[in-house]
Parts: C-alpha cells; sequence; structure tokens
C-alpha cells in the first residue's frame, strides 16, 4: 500500500506577540503542524499493519529553508520517503493553489493508495486542502478519522462527528482527514534522526509539474488581520477563599446568571 | 439575476443561513434559494419557505442516502447550476466543513471554513474567520465568481416566519451514489455533550492536579447548572472525551457564562470563549493570560475555591 501524507509547516503560534492588535511575527519559530503529526503517525501505524507498504511525506512550500526540519522530523518518525514542491510562487497562494499543487504532485508520483491529511492546519484551520484534492483527483473522501483499518473494499475508517461516531468503507486510493485522538505521534529517535538525512528526497519546482505560477495565484484577499478586541471587566475579587467566593455569587447574582 | 444558495444538512443551521442570505441578497439585489436533502426534504422545505427562501430545490434521490460528501457536493453544485446561484452559504459543521471545499472546487469557487461573520463591504461580502491559531481574526474577500461560505452554527439568528410561502421546486438531479459507504453510526459515548448549545460552561484546565479532582468542578457544574468543559491538553490526557474540548480544535461556545477553572488562557483554548457573554477565571497565577479575557478574576486555589463557591451556590 502507497500512503502519502501531506505535512504543512507553521509558525509556531505559541509564540506570537500581539502589539497594538498586530501579531509580531518576526523571530518566531517554525513548526511541523500537531494533526499533521497524527497523520504521518497513522501512516506508519498502517504500513506495519499492511506490509509491503510505503510512506511518502509530501510537502509544499515557498522556501526549502522553511519546511527543513519538518521534513527532517517526519522522516526520523518512519516516512520512507520525501518530496518537496518548493517555488517563490507558492508564497501568496490560496488553499485551493495548494490543492491544485498537491494533486498535481501525486500525479506525478503515479502511484498513491491513500493520502493522508491533518483534519486542520496548526494555524488556519480551514480544513480545505484535504477535501478539494479529493475532488482533484475524483477520489472518495473521508474527514475526522480516528481509526483506519485496511481491509474490506479498502478501507475501513471510524469517525467522528458532531453528535455521532460513523464508520465507513472506501474503496482505494482515497483521500482521509485525521482528528488528534486517532494516536499519540511518536518521538523519534537519536538514532532516526540521524538516518533520517540519508532518506529519499525529491524537490520539484511548479514547472516540474507542469503548473503555471498563474495556477497557484491565491483568490482570496485578506483586508485586515488583528486580534479581537475584547472588553471585559477585569474585576479581581479579593479576600480569602470564602471572600472570593462570595464575592463572585453576589457578582453572578447582580449579573443575573444564578438565582433566576 | 444570481441567487444565493443555502444549505445544512441541520435545519436550524439552515434557517439562520437563510436570515443572513435573506439580508445579503436584498442588499445585493440577489434571490434565495435553499437546498433540501434526503427524507426529511419536504419538512425542510416547508421551514425555509416559511423563513424567506424564494425556492427550496428538494431531491429524495436514493444516491443522498448517508449524506455522502462527494455527492451531496455534487447535488448542490448541480442545484446552484440550476439556480443561477454564484454565492453558496453552508453551515460549518463537521459535515459542513467537509463539504464547502469539494463543492468550492467543482464550482472553481474561492471558499472561507468557519466563518464569525459576513459584513457587506463596498459591495463585497466580506468574511471574518480566525487565523494564526486563534491570535488573530482575518477579514477575507473572495475575487471568483463564485463563492462559497462555511459559516459557524449559532452565527446568525432565526428569523420569525414570514408571510407567504416559497416555491419547492423538485430538483433535476443526476448522481451516482457515493464510494464511501457507511457501514454503521452509533451515538458517542454517554457523556456526549454539545457546548455549542450550552448557556453556562465550567471550563477546567491543567490547574486540576488529577483525574480524579475533576469530581470538584463537576460538582461546581452542577451548582451552577453548567455543562462541564476542558481545555485540549486535559483531553490529550484521556482525562475528559473530545467533545468537551473548547478552542480552535473543539467547540467555539457562546454561553450567557463561561468559568475558567485551573485554565492558562493559551489562545488555543480562549478563541472558543471570547464570544461568551461573562467570563471568570481562577487560577493561582495571578499573571496567566486567562484574567485578561475575564470579567471577574479569582487568584486563588482552586481546592480551596471550589468548595465555597459550590456551598454559596447552593445555599442560594
Amino acid at each position: 500500500m502507497d500512503i502519502v501524507v501531506s505535512v504543512k509547516t507553521n509558525l509556531d503560534l505559541q509564540m506570537i506577540r500581539i502589539k497594538n492588535r498586530e501579531p509580531v511575527l518576526e523571530a518566531i519559530p517554525y513548526k511541523t503542524g500537531d494533526l499533521d503529526k497524527n497523520a504521518v503517525e497513522a501512516a506508519l501505524q498502517l504500513r506495519d499493519a499492511v506490509g509491503e507498504s510505503k510512506v511518502i511525506v509530501l510537502t509544499v512550500a515557498e522556501s526549502n529553508r522553511k519546511v527543513r526540519e519538518t521534513i527532517k522530523e517526519v522522516l526520523a518518525m518512519g516516512a520512507d520517503e520525501a518530496v518537496l514542491i518548493v517555488d517563490p510562487a507558492l508564497e501568496s497562494t490560496d488553499q485551493a493553489g495548494v490543492a491544485r499543487t498537491l494533486a498535481a504532485a501525486l500525479q506525478k508520483i503515479g502511484s498513491y493508495d491513500l493520502v493522508l491529511f491533518g483534519e486542520g492546519s496548526s494555524d488556519d484551520y480551514s480544513g480545505q486542502v484535504g477535501p478539494r484534492v479529493a475532488e482533484l483527483l475524483g477520489v472518495p473522501q473521508i474527514g475526522y478519522a480516528r481509526q483506519i483499518t485496511a481491509g474490506g473494499a479498502g478501507v475501513l475508517v471510524e469517525r467522528s462527528m458532531d453528535e455521532y461516531i460513523e464508520t465507513l468503507e472506501a474503496p482505494l486510493p482515497a483521500v482521509l482527514t485525521v482528528v488528534s485522538e486517532i494516536n499519540e505521534p511518536r518521538i523519534p529517535s537519536l538514532m532516526n534522526i540521524m538516518k533520517a538525512g540519508k532518506k529519499p528526497t525529491e524537490e520539484w519546482s511548479l514547472a516540474d509539474l507542469g503548473l503555471d505560477p498563474a495556477a497557484v495565484a491565491s483568490s482570496c484577499e485578506t483586508l485586515s488581520n488583528l486580534a479581537e478586541e475584547q472588553d471585559r471587566k477585569h474585576i479581581m475579587l479579593e479576600g480569602g477563599a470564602a471572600e472570593q467566593a462570595a464575592g463572585l455569587v453576589n457578582a453572578l447574582l447582580k449579573e443575573g446568571i444564578v438565582g433566576r | 439575476m444570481a441567487d444565493i444558495l443555502v444549505y445544512s444538512e441541520k435545519q436550524d443551521a439552515a434557517l439562520e443561513l437563510a436570515f443572513k442570505g435573506k439580508e445579503l441578497g436584498a442588499a445585493l439585489g440577489m434571490g434565495l434559494s435553499a437546498a433540501a436533502f434526503g427524507p426529511s426534504a419536504a419538512d425542510s422545505a416547508g421551514a425555509l419557505g416559511a423563513h424567506g427562501v424564494d425556492r427550496v430545490f428538494v431531491s429524495e434521490d436514493p444516491a443522498l442516502e448517508g449524506l455522502g460528501v462527494d455527492v451531496v457536493a455534487e447535488a448542490l453544485a448541480q442545484v446552484a447550476c440550476e439556480a443561477g446561484a454564484t454565492m453558496v452559504l453552508i453551515a460549518s459543521t463537521r459535515r459542513g466543513k467537509e463539504l464547502a471545499p469539494r463543492l468550492a472546487q467543482k464550482l472553481g469557487a474561492g471558499c472561507v471554513t468557519d466563518v464569525s461573520s459576513l459584513v457587506l463591504t463596498d459591495g463585497s461580502v466580506v468574511a471574518s474567520r480566525y487565523a494564526f491559531g486563534g491570535n488573530t481574526v482575518a477579514r477575507e474577500n473572495l475575487t471568483t465568481e463564485s463563492k462559497v461560505f462555511a459559516v459557524m452554527p449559532k452565527t446568525f439568528e432565526i428569523a420569525a416566519p414570514v408571510a407567504g410561502a416559497g416555491a419547492v421546486v423538485q430538483a433535476a438531479l443526476s448522481l451516482q451514489p457515493s464510494a464511501a459507504k457507511v457501514v454503521s453510526r452509533r451515538p458517542k459515548d454517554g457523556d456526549a455533550v454539545n457546548l455549542d448549545a450550552a448557556e453556562r460552561i465550567v471550563g477546567v484546565g491543567r490547574g486540576f492536579a488529577k483525574r480524579d479532582d475533576l469530581g470538584l468542578g463537576e460538582e461546581l457544574a452542577a451548582a451552577l447548572g453548567a455543562e462541564l468543559a476542558c481545555t485540549k491538553g486535559l483531553s490529550d490526557f484521556g482525562w475528559l472525551g473530545e467533545d468537551r474540548i473548547v478552542g480552535l480544535s473543539g467547540a467555539k461556545t457562546k454561553p450567557d457564562f463561561y468559568l475558567a477553572v485551573g485554565v492558562s488562557g493559551q489562545i488555543q483554548h480562549t478563541v472558543g470563549i471570547s464570544s461568551a457573554k461573562l467570563i471568570a477565571a481562577i487560577n493561582t497565577d495571578k499573571d496567566a493570560p486567562i484574567f485578561q479575557l475575564a470579567d471577574y478574576g479569582i487568584v486563588g486555589n482552586l481546592y480551596e475555591v471550589l468548595p465555597a463557591l459550590v456551598e454559596k451556590l447552593k445555599a442560594l
């Protein structure tokens, strides 16, 4: 079974500071998407369960420098090969452009039974790229997977919906997105980190995929991107625990939250 | 005249979208269409028609059984074509959020998911959504002719029914069943909860030293008539289920009151509580970021404050 996992490198969002409502992005390190690592882990477990399989990680970025550590990390986790699509035109693309690039890369890779994504990226969390790739490839998609088993007509997926758990069966190839509860991503050992550098890695440009920069031009214009203004009372309740508790209950009575 | 098309598999969410669609349509000179699929399509059509939708396209095509995302996307693309719709509003439920981009790809449309507001600005519909992991709110303008917006449930109100009903149109669809088959469906485990609808929430975080101590949080929630929720960190420990997570990877709640207990206030969590009408926080660290978001703050040990609070609430 050939499993391709799409991974994304994000800014480490815990490190972002806000100044006058503007995000300060200078000197923020990069980080591999959290759910992307769940997707890699799911692929590795499936590969080892099925046998005679390989896991290819696929990523798209405007520069090699941005994704280098991510690729090293997921290869060290145990992925077999990496394919990087690197092109300056990807700096200003949108989800549709990324999806088009990934679909073209998958066609060039040629053989894929499963394409895995995190349910959303750590930064935008738009959840758009997986479904768009599925549509471009004309294959079934199953989102929010919490358990993936090979078998039946192809793959059996248990997924977590708003109000229930649903199990679906799909033929291959298929696109799946995973939720965090599917697994606990492994931490690579030092030995595997050393070995990661020797694994096969391909780097392609958009031209290598037969794509024009115009094909990945963004159709989503960001008019502003500012921190929310919160208008809160900021009343601190002083005293010992009993006094503080009484203060909060009185406040809740006054606000009409309790005692109605 | 182009139309706005609204769709959700959840009727209340569809009615919200109809409310906003009517408002935008009136301002932009567009008509309002809706789609309703499956065995309850006729019921939904009646409700949508009574809430100002001009035309409701219904289909009970057997291929729509189970609402496979590929089939629903194809059905909506065909309805959009029949209705002449250039803007599609979908509710950003889990189903809606995986549907919207697939539909957008079919229509060659731009798409924004998890939309928290739609505002008409200089003749364009500008969509707001959280960005940078919830640190900011981005205002997005789609430059494609067709646009798809997946809007978070409970973003708009539901208008009162209007006089006169919309036309119900049997959609002429040509559909293939989904390649993905539903094998089974079961409700989530016993303690499943819908935080989106909760009016009061007690949110617990890593200030709790061990799982057993969550009983204190449960007691407080019971005394307040609140639902218990948690940070992603606590759910990752396996202490509470995934559907109790509030934040970027969980529920975006809009309660009347949110009480954060032992929650530091990382943005990944607070993005799910910032729409609460009133927020109170209890934390040992006076510098915890949660206090910046709080109307009422208590710097103190939750193991002392919670029992005192429960006692005071029970005495009311």
